[in-house]
């Protein structure tokens, strides 16, 4: 499939390029960061996933991070609401910010972080539980039991991911009756029922046909506004059409993940700094 | 060579086809055999009142509530410690020494002979714990010995539910004990629940090792702890010792149909209440 790579998406979404802050960071200066890393590693037992990444979110923004397979793409977003905590033998050094809490800190309580860090995966995976049960789970989970709150989230929910007009008469349904793309949103309606600040989407649409991914692709766009959006994709014409900044990974010859450049999108896209970005988001490899 | 391979698949399919054939040949057989034999003894006095003269008149109301409270004992007892059990080995710990010797343990258990837990719950239960012959004895020793089954099934049925349902409930905010309760156990309940129904249909059938523990009473059991005979070992014993064969006939057409019950309730109830969101 061919993908018109200047959409309306597109022209709509990215911002004409400013020249960088003097900082060195690529983001605006009115542009508030959401997420921060500095110097950021991790390792798997003895095997180092990631090296000295440093670079800043911004809020309300889609930033999409892309890179070859195995580049550590995928371990990078699990970094932001600890995901990485669940495999054993996992290290993390450097220090990862969000507004103003140090994430990787002793006191940190995960289990709220990642209410404030919601995540969408690579597979539409409802739970195989009724739509409404699907939503309600978290809130559920919070400790909320009044009725008429749980049916005011999971209309609202449903509302954000324009699933609520058809599924309102049938909110008792099996979450599996639904299309690939409505259970996604439908994952996304879970996720933001949690109301999450930033949203991570690990490929979300790489098991989507190309017209549902179109539409989960509008839904992040419009998510953006209230939401700061991190997404992973092996899709370069995605990342062109929805993300505001790239990040680009690749390994080295130790394996470990590194951030090569980082960019406002349509900059990168158009005049990549490092000639492997380059050859990459051209095609030449990966 | 082409007709060759598709001759061999031929050959293949029937072969296949044909070891499907006979076990459901035997099944049926052994099943009506028994059913013929013994629908006949069963009627409304054979089911209420309870064993006279050995068994050889009167009914077999005694045996039946005896098999259903050894039973429900046996499966109140086991249920929590396997289930327990099999999510503490699939979830709270990793491969280690302990858990090699955990997983060692039940299997050698499920391999032990009935005859020897029967032995063990006499000389532990209705002996050293003073217990008696008695429902409670025969319960508990049953439960020792569908342990695990239980443990096993359930392990294999936490483990197949799929790993992003944990991810996604851990994503959510979830602690690991909502991610089990909300995530896991829902998926898994249908394997659990199998195992569990294995083990009702292992603990109604049992005769070695109730009636060691249990004993062969007669009478209607009024307590846990009084001694009781079941289904089985009544049959058992109506047949080696020649009193009634036909009442042992009936008794087994009884218990054919008892299993039978289990298993179509058992699974209605699960489909009704539990996995009504698939």
């Amino acid at each position: 499939m061919k993908i018109n790579i200047n959409s309306k998406l597109m022209t709509q979404d990215s911002k004409p390029g400013l020249p960088s802050s003097p900082s060195g960071s690529p983001l605006d200066s009115r542009q508030s960061v959401k997420i921060k890393t500095d110097r950021l590693s991790l390792h798997y037992g003895s095997f180092q996933a990631l090296k000295d990444i440093s670079f800043d979110i911004p809020k309300c923004a889609i930033t999409a991070i892309i890179g070859p397979s195995g580049c550590g793409k995928s371990t990078l977003l699990r970094v932001f609401n600890r995901m990485n905590d669940l495999i054993p033998g996992v290290r993390v050094e450097g220090k990862v910010t969000l507004d103003d809490l140090s994430i990787y800190e002793k006191t940190v309580d995960v289990v709220s972080l990642r209410k404030r860090v919601g995540m969408v995966f690579q597979k539409p995976n409802p739970f195989p539980m009724s739509i409404f049960d699907n939503i309600a789970i978290g809130p559920k989970s919070y400790g909320i039991k009044d009725k008429q709150e749980l049916n005011n989230i999971v209309r609202w929910s449903l509302t954000q991911v324009a699933l609520w007009n058809d599924l309102k008469d049938n909110l008792k349904k099996s979450s599996l009756d639904l299309s690939p793309e409505q259970q996604q949103r439908l994952c996304i309606a879970r996720t933001l029922a949690g109301e999450p600040e930033v949203i991570l989407f690990d490929e979300s649409c790489s098991a989507l046909d190309p017209e549902a991914t179109m539409k989960i692709e509008e839904l992040m766009v419009d998510l953006a506004k209230k939401y700061t959006i991190i997404i992973v994709t092996h899709n370069m014409e995605q990342a062109l059409r929805v993300s505001d900044m790239a990040a680009f990974m690749m390994i080295e010859e130790d394996k470990a993940g590194r951030l090569v450049e980082y960019e406002k999108t349509n900059i990168m896209f158009s005049n990549p700094k490092d000639k492997r970005t380059e050859d990459y988001i051209t095609g030449r490899f990966g | 060579m082409k007709t060759n391979s598709r001759a061999g698949e031929k050959i293949a399919k029937l072969l296949i086809w044909s070891t499907a054939l006979f076990v459901l040949v035997v099944l049926v057989a052994i099943s009506a055999y028994i059913l013929i034999k013994g629908l006949p003894r069963i009627n409304w006095h054979f089911l209420t009142e309870i064993p006279r003269n050995m068994g050889r008149s009167g009914g077999v109301a005694s045996t039946i509530v005896g098999t259903l409270l050894v039973t429900a004992v046996a499966i109140i007892i086991a249920m929590p410690f396997g289930i327990g059990t099999a999510f503490y080995l699939a979830e709270y710990t990793k491969e280690s020494m302990i858990t090699r010797i955990i997983r060692f343990s039940a299997e050698s258990l499920a391999g032990i002979p009935s005859i020897v837990y029967g032995l063990f719950g006499f000389i532990f239960f209705v002996i050293y714990l003073n217990l008696g012959w008695s429902i409670l004895s025969g319960g508990l020793t049953l439960a020792i010995m569908i342990l695990p089954t239980i443990i096993r099934t359930s392990e294999e049925a936490i483990l197949s539910v799929p790993k992003v349902y944990r991810e996604v409930s851990f994503s959510l905010g979830g602690t690991k004990w909502q991610t089990i309760i909300k995530a896991v156990f829902p998926s898994a309940i249908r394997g659990i629940t199998n195992g569990i129904i294995l083990s009702v249909g292992r603990s109604v059938a049992e005769t070695a090792a109730v009636i060691y523990t249990a004993g062969s009473a007669l009478r209607m059991p009024v307590s846990l702890f009084s001694p009781t005979r079941t289904m089985a070992v009544h049959f058992y014993i109506l047949a080696r010792e020649g009193i009634s064969l036909e009442n042992a006939y009936g008794t087994a057409a009884l218990l054919i149909i008892l299993i039978f019950l289990i298993n179509v309730v058992a699974n209605m109830l699960v489909n009704r209440f539990i996995a009504k969101g698939r």
